[in-house]
């Protein structure tokens, strides 16, 4: 078991070294670099650079440099933990990124929570009165979620909101704390405002989820473990919830893994949408501009978080599956 | 109907049970009025083809007949020592009534020792959890008892096999698993649904040893579900033969073997392979098989298979149980009056 961790542990920071190198190479890969974006976007407002600026620049971030050179001095800093300045602020990425990582990782998180506390027992609902009414009215809401891109339905929520309530639900903070420092009034109206981009995000995976674990737990409902446990005269729901529903849930925690990037990069629309104060709307703007240590900080942070879940969520399922754990040893 | 309590009095009396399935496409009458009693210490075999509704009937008696199947009609009386007898058939499946007869006075082992096991808890887990269902027992005590059970069915080293999980026994292993978690709480009536057909044959023979041996410490009445002839011959007292979810004949066990009389056990008999069979000689089958259960036959439902069919006789009427010597039974328009 401690071979199995070992070895996931490895491959899983391989897998981050990987995702470093094709993060830094797809940043690279348009034509141009910062520079060339920078003068075009100056020459837009008027002003112009001189090739001589130009060349200065390009020797101060090292552009002219082969791509392998500029990979290894930035790798070897960011294992340092300097993750370099960015070119379009002018200030180190960590305090451009500042707290809008874990803000996203909060907002993914509710999502996440909020996605297994409804699927969870409406899935089971579902399967276990299958075709009932009720089945039908969660399949048809769940198919809606799915159907629906959740940036709509966000401008769909803030219009209903700021029509019917008066409400501007944008952004994760009220205004007089939006600048302010961290204190427990900033927490709590924080709190207050993490619902609404949680459930938006949220829909999509839940109605995926429903189904899934819909689907899992009518194959497991008519396996003959169900009869015997019957047989043995338990009352029906700790029938189901002991054996059936436990048997669904493994395939159904798995899912984690792949719900987790999936919400990171649908935040990203939304948050823009939503105006939250998330690293999503930084990095479409920081591809834009060809801020390259800004951007490849931020897919490189993203994806090292998400090679994280599923090793967590690998150790998870070894932990539970009875059957995985025995086969390690 | 409430018969005398005497000795030797049946502990379980099935009559006229009748399970439907009431689908899109029509009803499936997969137990269309069977009748059959069961004795504490004898062995009642009930053989037939798979989908004869052998296996719905033991479910019918523990009312765990999955939907859509219904029990429509017919009495399933349970006798407890002093106690009224209890018709289950008029229980509510989930009902705390019914649940206390399940596992506590009737007992089921199945056929697949495999997956008739979760996967995710231990066999110590799940044998405890049926002695904790039916008695006061402390963990500690309901632990100490599945010891005592898996070293009764032959488990070696049941101190430690207590916490392995299905998935690390053998299937003969397995079984004897089940056989100890059915015995969890003392039942009086246990059925076998199949216990051998997922075994190989020195396995089968051991475990079919197990139950009988069972048996006679525990004064266990046995319903003993297969379609295996042989298995039949070895371990039964009484024979119900069914066919298309009604038993067509019923007797003793040497009656059954030494002088059937509905034609559909008789071919069952002539499709046993026999050791003294000269070799290289084709096994006898039984011609056709199963009608859809959409497209039962009128009249006798096995008269498109049967070898004595008698045109504008057996096509026309159901054949009623015509009873014979040492409450023997036959359904078949050969004896008695004919339409």
């Amino acid at each position: 078991m401690l071979a199995f961790t070992v070895r996931r542990l490895l491959l899983a920071i391989l897998t981050i070294w990987v995702i470093s190198v094709l993060a830094f190479a797809i940043i690279q890969l348009p034509p141009g670099d910062f520079v060339t974006a920078y003068i075009a976007q100056l020459s837009a407002s008027g002003a112009s650079v001189s090739e001589a600026e130009a060349v200065s620049l390009r020797e101060l971030y090292g552009l002219g440099q082969p791509f392998y050179v500029q990979y290894a001095k930035w790798i070897v800093r960011v294992i340092a933990g300097d993750f370099g300045v960015s070119m379009e602020w002018n200030r180190p990425v960590g305090e451009v990124i500042g707290d809008r990582l874990w803000l996203t990782m909060l907002i993914s998180f509710a999502a996440l929570i909020l996605i297994w506390g409804l699927a969870l027992p409406i899935g089971i609902y579902s399967a276990v009165r299958q075709y009932s009414i009720g089945d039908y009215l969660f399949t048809l809401i769940g198919f809606i979620g799915l159907a629906v891109p959740n940036f709509l339905l966000a401008l769909v929520v803030m219009y209903l909101s700021f029509r019917f309530f008066g409400a501007n639900v944008g952004g994760l903070f009220s205004s007089e704390y939006e600048l302010a420092g961290w204190s427990w009034d900033k927490v709590v109206d924080l709190i207050k405002h993490l619902p609404l981009p949680a459930i938006i995000l949220a829909l999509g995976g839940t109605a995926q989820l429903i189904r899934i674990m819909r689907a899992n737990l009518l194959d497991e409902l008519r396996r003959p473990y169900v009869v015997t446990a019957r047989a043995k005269g338990i009352p029906e729901y700790r029938v189901i919830l002991k054996y059936p529903v436990r048997a669904a849930l493994n395939p159904f925690a798995s899912t984690v893994a792949y719900l987790f990037p999936y919400l990171v990069s649908g935040s990203v629309i939304i948050s823009i949408v939503l105006s939250l104060p998330t690293v999503g709307p930084l990095l479409v703007r920081s591809l834009i501009s060809q801020d390259m240590f800004l951007a490849g900080t931020i897919v490189l942070l993203l994806g090292a978080l998400t090679v994280v879940g599923t090793f967590i969520s690998d150790l998870v399922l070894m932990w539970v599956d009875p059957r995985i754990r025995h086969q390690l040893d | 109907m409430v018969e005398p309590r005497a000795p030797g009095s049946p502990i379980l009396s099935v009559r006229d049970l009748k399970t439907y399935f009431q689908l899109d496409e029509g009803i499936v009458r997969a137990v269309d009025g069977v009748s059959f009693d069961v004795q504490a210490g004898r062995t009642l075999g009930i053989v037939g083809e798979s989908g004869c509704g052998k296996s719905i009937t033991a479910r019918s008696i523990l009312g765990i007949v999955d939907k859509p199947g219904r029990i429509v009609g017919g009495e399933i009386w349970l006798r407890r020592g002093a106690d009224q007898p209890v018709d289950l058939a008029t229980l509510p499946a989930n009902s705390a009534a019914m649940r206390a007869v399940r596992g506590k006075e009737i007992a089921l082992i199945f056929q697949e020792p495999m997956a008739s096991f979760s996967h995710y808890y231990t066999v110590g887990n799940q044998i405890i959890e049926a002695i904790r269902e039916h008695s006061d027992a402390t963990p500690r005590q309901a632990r100490d008892r599945a010891i005592a059970l898996l070293d009764t069915v032959g488990v070696p080293q049941p101190e430690r096999r207590i916490d392995e999980y299905p998935f690390q026994l053998s299937g003969g292993l397995r079984q004897r698993v089940m056989i100890a978690m059915a015995l969890a709480c003392d039942p009086r009536v246990l059925i076998a649904d199949e216990p051998t057909t997922a075994l190989d044959v020195t396995t089968q023979a051991q475990i079919l040893d197990l139950l009988r041996g069972l048996q006679q410490q525990r004064g266990l009445a046995l319903i003993l579900i297969t379609h295996d002839m042989g298995v039949i011959a070895e371990m039964a007292d009484d024979v119900v033969v069914m066919y298309l979810g009604r038993a067509v004949e019923k007797g003793k066990v040497d009656a059954i073997f030494h002088a059937p009389r509905h034609p559909y056990t008789r071919a069952l008999l002539r499709s046993i392979p026999s050791i003294m069979a000269a070799p290289r000689t084709k096994l006898a089958t039984l011609g056709g098989s199963i009608p859809h259960p959409f497209n039962r036959p009128a009249g006798c439902p096995f008269h498109p298979r049967c070898d004595a069919f008698m045109t504008g006789v057996c096509d026309r009427a159901v054949p009623a149980a015509l009873a014979g010597p040492d409450g023997s039974e036959v359904s078949c328009f050969l004896y008695g009056e004919r339409p």
